[in-house]
């Protein structure tokens, strides 16, 4: 949220002028002591939930447990008191926010709060600290309140969505829509939590809050963990596909550019975020099993025998039975073993056509092939982006899916492409490979043997 | 081959036996005290205990796969352990501290886990009797110890609830160390590990569930003094919150390893090593590890270094014929070996295996400064694969731990030496 259009500001001071005109005429009335002790802790609980968002949908979408106080506020306080702690989000000690966002979010989350409390004594939920009388009746207003909470928040964080930063759109978008049934039941899981924290309070009073914390914070350190871990799994299998890729001193960064490209395509298409992630691990991997490749053939220079181009054409092979292993790759494995099928069926290893070929390899194809154009290679200089573009659009029915060809040249024009460095003068020509299996404009010639 | 087989049928007893065999004794006799009980004097509150029975059989359904191959079944935990300390349920018996006795607890916990354990039969799954057995003790210590004091005036809720939290506080700590007890008895028997270390290595992995348990139980007793029964409805969204997390934790895990792993093999399709080395050299460098009483995370660092501990040969134009770094010269030897520290370190977040991988080629002795166990134990480990590969010819061991011996002075730890002979010889045996 960094550019906050003029329409994002508008949608804002509307959120926040409603979040006012609902909240403040009813301030006015004299509240008790234990109602502002009770207000005070539930602020602060608002508050220590919202300091690190859980992640627990996609890395994107954080989500904190911090409904839960505003939850217990609807049943201890009452709209006006669950509005309040609300409003506190404007002071998260988050510190990536910025201003418009803070307001936005202590605005919304006001208003949320205020709607699901006035839902809540709409269907007779008593106010204050719950009894065992009023269980089990309290759950049925409870369920409505967390509903109405969930859904407005959810409701105007879309909105917000929809305005800021035009060129993010599509892809939190389609962040959004992919995690949405995990992030409700999170939500909603949370939620429950507000009405666990009310009832706790009849027996240890305030510490009820300090109580319901403890599993929050192991819930979160588990969530910090993971999202560590995933983080050094990523770094680790990029660092070891660069291992493969020393061999070839002309592919370095070959591998992270196809998942790059891979990845680019995915999300103009708009595929599900699990898959979008699994054929950024495919484009990385695609090309392991050329280290089963000879050096030696990899670096001949003209024609290569029959024998020569096999090894070339096995390499898809060897690369699926390096990674065959890898239990969530499942769909990655197909993009790995196909990636160099053509649609016209001319392609290897199985020789596969049109829509016989897994979606993930037609795209990593696409990419690949692009990537190989637009680096340097020992027999040629790097092709400019538009040049390649052309070949792709050439290759498009062929050798390329066409729909992919169109949606990966439209990604290109949303989000650019870094292209690599161009590489001064080889330092080892041991290194050097004299043909490139990848590029469409310059393919492999082998020798006629009958 | 037919001679070998009662031997074999043998064997794989004898995995049962000891401490596992103990542990489901144990257990099994607990059950069976529970039922007699239950059957002789009327189940008390049966609504209640129906209603955490379903809660037990939810959560063990609800398995999770823990890192280091631990099993665990943290709603399933939270629901004994919680039935185990039940106070007061409103509206279940009209206010009056309910009377189940300890060994009610377990019938009921018994029953909840057989019934969630059953979906994991008929798929396929493995029971689980060990896991059951160890939460089912654990829970049944708590019941014994907190079970008699229950009814008494100290632990009323409303009149001093901080008394009853200390005292449950204390009961989730014992459910957690029964646990790791357990837990570090039946790894020390499998792997092979030291008790001491065994039993720090589980209390460490069982403690952030253990405190996320022993909360969310104590949180189900004082909610329930005030909800009564629809709590457990309630709750149990919270509950799968904080199970989620967990899982996606351990998930992400068990993905870490298993591409390493398969990563590592890039050396054996490329023909740089023999296939199945560096998977070999994992295993023997962890084995040896575990003789010597290293702790799990050191045995992760270490796993993952002996398994890319040859990554530095992709770098390489040729493969080394053989692939048998153990016969090429000490300079080579260390360039692959920081060649394959750099591929690693470039991740950012392996230092520690990418110095393990880097120390792999320095001699034990007279090196300076010296390099770390791991590093040692890659190295004596990885020649001892070059000379055997994976035959298990009991002279071809035999020459080769000799072999290694006769280098001890300075090229290996004679100490690592000897845990890998204990290791090897073991095998051996196994083999027989």
């Amino acid at each position: 949220m960094s550019r906050v259009s003029r329409a994002a500001w508008l949608y804002i001071t509307a959120v926040v002028v409603a979040a006012a005109a609902l909240v403040t005429p009813r301030l006015t009335g004299s509240m008790s002591m234990t109602w502002w002790i009770q207000l005070v802790v539930l602020m602060a609980l608002f508050l220590i939930c919202d300091s690190t968002p859980a992640q627990l949908a996609a890395r994107q979408s954080a989500w904190s447990p911090s409904s839960a106080a505003t939850l217990a506020a609807v049943v201890l306080l009452g709209p006006v008191g669950a509005a309040l702690v609300g409003s506190v989000s404007v002071l998260s000690p988050r510190r990536k926010l910025v201003l418009a966002e803070r307001v936005f979010n202590g605005a919304m989350y006001a208003l949320s709060g205020y709607l699901a409390g006035t839902a809540f004594v709409a269907l007779h939920g008593h106010l204050g600290v719950p009894g065992f009388t009023d269980f089990p009746v309290i759950i049925w207003p409870f369920a409505v309140a967390a509903v109405v909470h969930v859904l407005t928040n959810q409701g105007l964080l879309w909105g917000m969505l929809q305005l800021i930063d035009g060129d993010a759109r599509p892809r939190r978008r389609i962040r959004l829509e992919s995690s949405l049934p995990l992030l409700l039941v999170s939500d909603l899981g949370y939620a429950a939590l507000g009405l666990v924290i009310a009832a706790l309070w009849y027996v240890m009073g305030p510490y009820a809050a300090a109580l319901v914390l403890v599993p929050l914070f192991v819930a979160r350190w588990a969530m910090g963990q993971f999202a560590e871990q995933q983080r050094a799994y990523a770094a680790t299998m990029a660092a070891l596909c660069q291992a493969v890729e020393t061999k070839d001193f002309y592919t370095r960064g070959h591998s992270e550019r196809v998942s790059r490209g891979s990845g680019m395509i995915a999300r103009q298409i708009g595929m599900r975020a699990d898959r979008a992630e699994a054929i950024r691990f495919a484009g990385m991997l695609h090309d392991v099993g050329k280290l089963g490749v000879p050096t030696k053939v990899l670096q001949k220079t003209g024609v290569l025998t029959e024998e020569e181009y096999a090894a070339i054409q096995l390499h898809p092979m060897r690369g699926l039975e390096i990674v065959r292993e890898i239990g969530f790759l499942n769909e990655a494995l197909t993009g790995i073993m196909h990636h160099h099928e053509r649609i016209d069926g001319r392609g290897y290893p199985m020789g596969f056509a049109g829509d016989e070929i897994p979606e993930f390899a037609r795209i990593i194809a696409v990419a690949d092939a692009f990537d190989s154009m637009t680096s340097t290679r020992s027999y040629r200089e790097a092709r400019q982006i538009d040049d390649a573009v052309e070949e792709l659009r050439k290759g498009s029915g062929s050798q390329f899916d066409p729909a992919l060809v169109d949606a990966f040249v439209a990604a290109l024009r949303r989000d650019g492409w870094a292209l690599p460095e161009p590489p001064s003068a080889p330092l080892d020509r041991e290194l050097v490979t004299a043909q490139d299996h990848d590029d469409p404009t310059a393919p492999l010639r082998v020798v006629e043997t009958f | 081959m037919t001679a070998r087989q009662p031997a074999e049928r043998w064997a794989s007893w004898q995995d049962l036996d000891s401490g596992r065999l103990l542990l489901l004794a144990a257990a099994g006799m607990l059950v069976v005290a529970g039922f007699a009980q239950t059957a002789a004097v009327k189940v008390q509150q049966p609504t209640t205990a129906v209603a955490f029975g379903c809660l037990i059989a939810f959560g063990e359904l609800l398995r999770l796969a823990l890192p280091g191959n631990r099993e665990a079944a943290p709603i399933a935990t939270t629901g004994a352990l919680a039935y185990a300390m039940l106070l007061r349920v409103a509206k279940q018996h009209g206010n009056l501290p309910p009377h189940i006795p300890a060994l009610q607890v377990i019938a009921v916990t018994a029953v909840g886990m057989t019934l969630g354990a059953l979906p994991h039969i008929a798929a396929g799954r493995s029971a689980g009797l060990t896991g059951m057995a160890s939460r089912l003790v654990a829970v049944g210590c708590v019941a014994f110890i907190f079970r008699p004091f229950a009814a008494s005036q100290v632990l009323n809720a409303h009149r001093n609830w901080w008394i009853a939290f200390a005292a449950m506080a204390l009961m989730a700590a014992v459910c957690w160390l029964v646990e790791a007890v357990i837990g570090a008895l039946i790894r020390a028997d499998d792997l092979g590990a030291r008790f001491s270390v065994a039993l720090w290595d589980e209390m460490r992995a069982l403690l952030p569930l253990g405190v996320a348990v022993g909360a969310s139980a104590v949180i189900t007793v004082f909610a329930a003094e005030v909800m009564g029964l629809s709590e457990l409805a309630v709750f149990i969204g919270p509950l799968l919150v904080t199970q989620v997390a967990f899982r996606r934790y351990a998930g992400i895990q068990a993905t870490y390893l298993q591409t390493v792993r398969a990563l590592a093999r890039v050396t054996e399709v490329g023909g740089y090593v023999e296939s199945g080395h560096s998977r070999r050299v994992s295993r023997l460098a962890v084995a040896v590890g575990r003789e010597l009483g290293m702790p799990e995370l050191d045995l992760l660092d270490l796993e993952y270094a002996a398994l890319m501990h040859d990554i530095g040969q992709l770098a390489l134009p040729d493969p080394i014929p053989g692939g048998a770094t153990v016969l090429v010269s000490p300079a080579d030897q260390r360039r692959i070996a920081e060649l394959g520290s750099d591929v690693i370190r470039q991740a950012g977040v392996l230092d520690k295996v990418a110095e393990l991988v880097r120390c792999q080629s320095w001699p034990a002795r007279g090196h300076d400064p010296e390099p770390p166990v791991g590093s040692r134990i890659i190295r004596a480990a990885n020649a001892f694969d070059d000379l055997v590969g994976g035959s298990t010819d009991r002279d071809r061991t035999t020459a080769a731990l000799e072999r290694l011996r006769l280098d001890t002075a300075a090229e290996y730890d004679p100490g690592v030496i000897e845990a890998l002979s204990e290791v090897a010889g073991r095998r051996l045996a196994s083999r027989l």
